[in-house]
């Protein structure tokens, strides 16, 4: 069974369709990538994905249950987990209390005991502490530990974003842009941190404008133009595909 | 060890400075000037869980304070509740109220929010001035001692170790949330709402509850209040007192229990300190209010904290 289902989806706004009859399925343990040039509607298909936009038409299904109109935290309890494209970091909090914040689900968060701190909230509050620190060290950022969010590099935060995403143990993981505003060097750490996650057994959904980046790490492409499915594969067939070429570099005379 | 975390650490400090205070407090009028610093401490300590930490607005928590004082006022004079019991009571119907309001207010956010946290402090002051049956309406209520498993707290010395063993607990509440789960989703929640929304935090859920624990301080701290005074009239719930209440988290600083505390402590003493300024008491106040959001934005605990950690790393 596929993970994540896209049937015939939509969406309009005010008679534009960012969005039309769009139709997909993520198979479970794959990278898959979204790609398509600017204004192609891979954002607008991200936010339908992550129930931030309500479809015009057609559904989402995960793990075969709609997702449509639920809310990101709902989305995030199915085992759904997102990053954003403008980062959405807790500066005011320290880097493993980011993190931590991503096993929320985890935790005990109930009135009382949390204005008690009882025992038992206190020990699970330590495990918490211990995986998450491991996180941390997944995505090699563990002599940011106890630093302040607000005094990291760019780089290391879109790599923060991903600790705490992956803190809530989900099954499929949607990166909006991970390489957006990266040089070289941190473009190819993120490649690592993916192509790592994959092989831990969670399904990652990338969504990219660098077709570059992409074609590196994927096991399975589909490009977007003006809201349409262009062409769907494996990379290699993708970059062969006339209309993909056509798209990105425009039509030979 | 736990001794050694600093959250034990400042209420140990904390707990030293209420015991030895009374060492240099002369007359009755002292204890009282400080009894009333720590009740405003108490509800300035719930007030920043949902400002400080949570970034939201409340311009109405004078009202939650009324409500406390009005609750034990009525429930031990007209139907001869005991004060502990009625103290409690109030606190419960207060959660309710906070509980049955927040859930529709605190969807808005910014101006909005204040505009409808004003409008509940608006409603509550009415409500009390106007229910003249029920509240004694403009000329108040009169009530008796508080007392503690058959122990009449009277005076002002019973009054200040009242106050202070009720603002450790307050402390001590306050620092245990910030520091759990629930404390982080709130904090989360002010860094970035949709950050927060997408690790899982119902954040809508996370204001509301907390939002209700701040009524709750503030209720109980009302009820204090008004068997300390043994008499309150509708003034208590009106709107100068949330804004001298929002104050006092500001200037002391936000995010920051101890900061909160300070901030009620200046506030309260600074009045009694100017006093002798006289007619321009109001505008030395005013001008250091101002003086210390200029140059100490984030108040002046932070501040200070950071001003120290500083010189320290310069050394």
């Amino acid at each position: 069974m596929s993970l994540l289902r896209i049937e015939n989806l939509s969406k309009e706004f005010g008679g534009v369709h960012a969005i039309e009859d769009l139709s997909f399925t993520v198979d479970p343990g794959t990278i898959h990538s979204i790609i398509g040039p600017n204004g192609a509607g891979k954002t607008t298909l991200f936010n339908l994905m992550t129930g931030v936009y309500a479809p015009s038409a057609g559904r989402v299904l995960f793990q075969g249950k709609p997702v449509t109109g639920r809310k990101p935290f709902e989305l995030a309890a199915m085992g759904m987990s997102r990053t954003f494209q403008n980062l959405q970091i807790f500066f005011n909090m320290t880097v493993l209390e980011n993190v931590m914040v991503g096993h929320h689900l985890h935790l005990d968060c109930r009135l009382i005991p949390s204005l008690l701190t009882l025992p038992g909230l206190r020990r699970r509050d330590r495990e918490a502490r211990d995986t998450c620190a491991a996180l941390l060290e997944f995505v090699g950022l563990s002599r940011y530990l106890d630093a302040d969010a607000a005094q990291m590099p760019y780089g290391a935060l879109k790599r923060l974003e991903i600790a705490r995403a992956l803190a809530a143990g989900p099954r499929l993981l949607l990166l909006d842009e991970p390489a957006a505003g990266l040089n070289a060097t941190e473009s190819r750490e993120i490649d690592d941190v993916i192509k790592r996650i994959a092989a831990s057994g969670v399904t990652v959904v990338l969504v990219e404008h660098d077709m570059k980046m992409v074609m590196g790490i994927s096991d399975h492409i589909l490009a977007l133009d003006y809201g349409r499915k262009l062409a769907e594969g494996t990379p290699a067939e993708v970059r062969a595909n006339p209309e993909v070429i056509a798209a990105y570099l425009g039509v030979q005379a | 060890m736990t001794l050694f975390r600093p959250r034990t650490g400042g209420i140990l400090v904390l707990a030293a400075i209420i015991a030895l205070v009374p060492l240099g407090l002369g007359n009755g009028y002292f204890y009282d000037v400080a009894v009333n610093a720590m009740f405003s401490a108490i509800v300035c300590i719930g007030l920043n869980l949902l400002i400080g930490y949570g970034g939201q607005i409340s311009l109405g928590h004078a009202g939650f304070f009324a409500l406390g004082a009005y609750g034990s006022a009525i429930l031990t004079g007209r139907y001869e509740v005991p004060p502990l019991a009625a103290l409690v009571l109030s606190a419960g119907a207060v959660a309710l109220i906070a509980f049955v309001l927040g859930r529709p207010i605190l969807r808005l956010k910014g101006h909005y929010l204040a505009m409808a946290t004003l409008g509940i402090g608006i409603i509550i002051h009415i409500v009390l001035k106007t229910e003249s049956g029920l509240t004694g309406g403009p000329d108040g209520l009169a009530l008796g001692d508080f007392t503690l498993f058959g122990l009449s707290v009277s005076g002002e010395r019973d009054w200040y170790w009242m106050a202070g063993g009720v603002l450790l607990l307050a402390v001590w509440l306050s620092l245990n949330l910030i520091d759990s789960p629930l404390g982080r989703a709130l904090r989360a929640v002010h860094g970035s709402e949709a950050g927060a929304e997408a690790a899982g935090v119902d954040s809508s859920g996370t204001k509301v509850r907390v939002f209700v624990i701040s009524a709750v301080f503030a209720s109980v701290a009302g009820s204090l209040f008004a068997h300390k005074n043994g008499f309150i009239t509708p003034d208590i719930g009106s709107f100068f007192h949330s804004a001298e209440l929002v104050t006092m988290v500001v200037l002391g600083g936000m995010a920051s229990t101890f900061g909160a505390l300070v901030g009620a402590v200046i506030l309260t003493l600074l009045p009694q300190v100017l006093a002798s300024f006289e007619q321009y008491e109001a505008m030395i106040l005013g001008a250091i209010m101002m003086g210390t959001m200029i140059f100490m934005p984030k108040g002046l605990l932070p501040s200070l904290a950071g001003l120290i950690r500083r010189w320290r790393g310069e050394r």
